[in-house]
């Protein structure tokens, strides 16, 4: 035992003294004389095959065209059920859930913004084909393709209304949640949607507690109140909404007509149904118009405080980014106000870098913040304005039908339709008439 | 299924004005990302020479099994008989009794060569790159052991939480073509 401990301190001396001459090589690599032994090389496996990714794009594409093939054309809720499983299996267990369109917006995003990041094909074809198709068809990726949604659409088993103003605000979180994402993307901080994803837990079958927890309560909520993640965090399903309002093609509830016999009228667990309108009175078109009026004056005000708030923002906002954080931690440290070091902190110094040369790189991050700020918060802003145009302008509408953006295509409206029973011929045709 | 481009009229020649506009959007998006994509596909892997062992790898991967794993660089080693990688702080026998060593999996192994040295190699199966070993060997060896990404295992994520909680940013996207960073001699 002595002899052990003579030894560490010899080595530790050794070390010390060694250290700085000859880096950290303290005992020479021995050369084996009497048995010649051969030193062995680490093994090096090589990163998984490009084949596979590009296997997961074709199956995204197989899967989006079945998709809007079953939703349009073939208006089945059975094989849209059956391809959404499929999509959990595939890209949700099999494929751990990565790499998702929704994810994939922070990958774009950081591309456009940082000329020495190159986003991967996979990427940026995930990100771009669910656009693409629902240019044309809506929401057909929502419906059955994306593992997330599908998890949802799995237990929404008791779905209740909400009213039209508390989602239309709710779904405000999702603007906030894309904003920041895109931002801190933007300055190469975080990914947070990927690091926020609350149900990759699942599809892994491991994961941080507290994203399980957020992933469990959000599959409770779910119960009663249809895909919330969709609806009010969803960040790409925003993208997609706004893309969906002019698709070439989109969900119909009847196939050929309306007869407005409200049948279909509590059928969507997403509250996608719109009724038609009825006649407006006069006093109601004045006093509407007069507020139209209004709240489009309030646009650029909202516009300009949105912005104004997310530049007194950057200092908070900035603190995501790492070096920010550093900086901040290496001052506290030099001017005391903090005691002891942290691993950070000792790494950085080990570097030898200045420190000052580290506060001005954190100041351009702090001020690209700043700017982003204005863009995020002012675009947010736009966004609160348009809202509350929307919910203050009527849309005449004859027929019930599937609103364009909310409608996720999951098909269950379709059966509640008497002339879909026609259709399907379960119905006389006469009974489905007016 | 409507088609509603037949719908005529202000608000149809505005949506069609409006289709046409996103379609040259993502066409013009993919267009510019993918001319820009001249570049090698990137993995996660760990600067050995930043990296501090403080033992994150094992606990913030995503995966029941870290991807993270040490790897030997058998040509640094000086194949130490005591060996500070192997070895707890003060063992109470220089043997390769459970008791005595550093790894709390056992997943370091060593063979006898020639006096005095010994080889010691990891079973992959066993490490869960806790990085012991490596804070051992770099405070009074060579620093032959490291942690690494082993990319049969990593599932490349896009936001590594590994890379997340990892205090001194060692952890960081390397080209795929040159996926590790293996220590060498002129280095060590």
């Amino acid at each position: 035992m002595r002899r052990f401990l003579i030894f560490m301190y010899f080595s530790t001396f050794l070390s010390v003294g060694a250290g700085a001459v000859l880096g950290a090589e303290r005992f020479p690599p021995p050369e084996f004389v009497e048995t010649h032994h051969q030193i062995p090389s680490p093994t090096l496996p090589g990163p998984r095959v490009d084949v596979y990714e590009y296997l997961d794009v074709v199956v995204l594409a197989a899967a989006l065209c079945l998709s809007s093939y079953l939703v349009l054309k073939r208006r089945s809720r059975k094989w849209i059920l059956g391809l959404m499983l499929f999509s959990l299996g595939y890209f949700g267990f099999w494929r751990q859930g990565c790499v998702c369109p929704i994810g994939a917006i922070q990958n774009v995003t950081l591309s456009l913004f940082d000329s020495d990041y190159a986003i991967p094909l996979t990427a940026l074809l995930f990100f771009l084909l669910p656009l693409l198709f629902t240019l044309f068809f809506g929401r057909t990726f929502c419906a059955a393709v994306c593992p997330l949604g599908a998890m949802q659409d799995l237990v929404a088993l008791k779905p209740m209304k909400v009213a039209r103003w508390l989602e239309s605000g709710l779904r405000l979180l999702a603007w906030v949640y894309l904003g920041s994402a895109v931002l801190f993307a933007a300055t190469g901080s975080a990914f947070v949607i990927c690091r926020y994803d609350p149900f990759v837990a699942f599809f892994r079958f491991s994961g941080s507690v507290n994203m399980i927890v957020v992933g469990l309560c959000l599959l409770g909520v779910g119960v009663f109140i249809g895909r919330p993640y969709c609806r009010f965090l969803c960040p790409y399903g925003l993208i997609l909404r706004q893309i969906s309002r002019i698709s070439k093609w989109r969900v119909t509830i009847t196939p050929d007509e309306c007869i407005k016999c409200r049948l279909c009228e509590d059928s969507c667990p997403y509250g996608a149904i719109r009724e038609p309108s009825g006649q407006w009175d006069r006093e109601y078109y004045v006093k509407s118009k007069k507020r139209l009026g209004i709240l489009i004056c309030l646009v650029p005000v909202l516009v300009f405080l949105g912005g104004l708030g997310g530049w007194l923002l950057r200092g908070v906002t900035s603190e995501v980014n790492s070096r920010v954080r550093l900086a901040d931690r290496i001052y506290m440290e030099e001017t005391g106000q903090v005691e002891d070091t942290i691993d950070a902190s000792d790494a950085f110094r080990s570097t030898g870098v200045k420190a000052e040369v580290l506060y001005e790189e954190s100041a351009g991050i702090v001020d690209s913040f700043g700017r982003g700020g204005w863009f995020v918060g002012g675009f947010l802003g736009l966004v609160v304005g348009l809202k509350l145009i929307g919910l203050s302008v009527k849309r005449g509408r004859s027929d019930y039908e599937a609103e364009r953006a909310s409608c996720v295509a999951c098909g269950r409206c379709f059966e509640y339709c008497p002339r879909e029973q026609v259709r399907l011929k379960n119905l006389r045709e006469a009974v489905g008439k007016a | 299924m409507a088609e509603d481009s037949k719908r005529s009229g202000r608000r149809g020649f505005l949506r069609d004005g409006l289709w046409g506009a996103v379609v040259a959007g993502i066409g013009g998006l993919g267009g510019f990302l993918l001319r820009k994509n001249s570049k090698d596909d990137t993995v996660w892997q760990i600067d050995p020479y930043t990296c501090i062992a403080c033992g994150n790898c094992a606990t913030h991967c995503v995966l029941e099994d870290s991807a993270v794993k040490c790897v030997h660089a058998y040509a640094v080693c000086g194949y130490c008989r005591i060996c500070f990688g192997f070895f707890g702080p003060e063992p109470a026998n220089i043997d390769t009794g459970a008791e005595n060593q550093l790894c709390p999996t056992g997943a370091i192994s060593r063979t006898f060569i020639e006096d005095p040295y010994y080889e010691y190699s990891i079973d992959e199966e066993l490490c869960n790159g806790c990085g012991k070993c490596v804070k051992g060997c770099n405070a009074f060896g060579n620093g032959s052991l490291f942690l690494q990404v082993r990319h049969d295992r990593c599932v490349n994520c896009n936001e590594c939480s590994i890379a997340v909680a990892c205090p001194t940013g060692a952890f960081r996207r390397v080209s795929a073509k040159e996926p590790y960073i293996v220590k060498s001699v002129r280095h060590a």
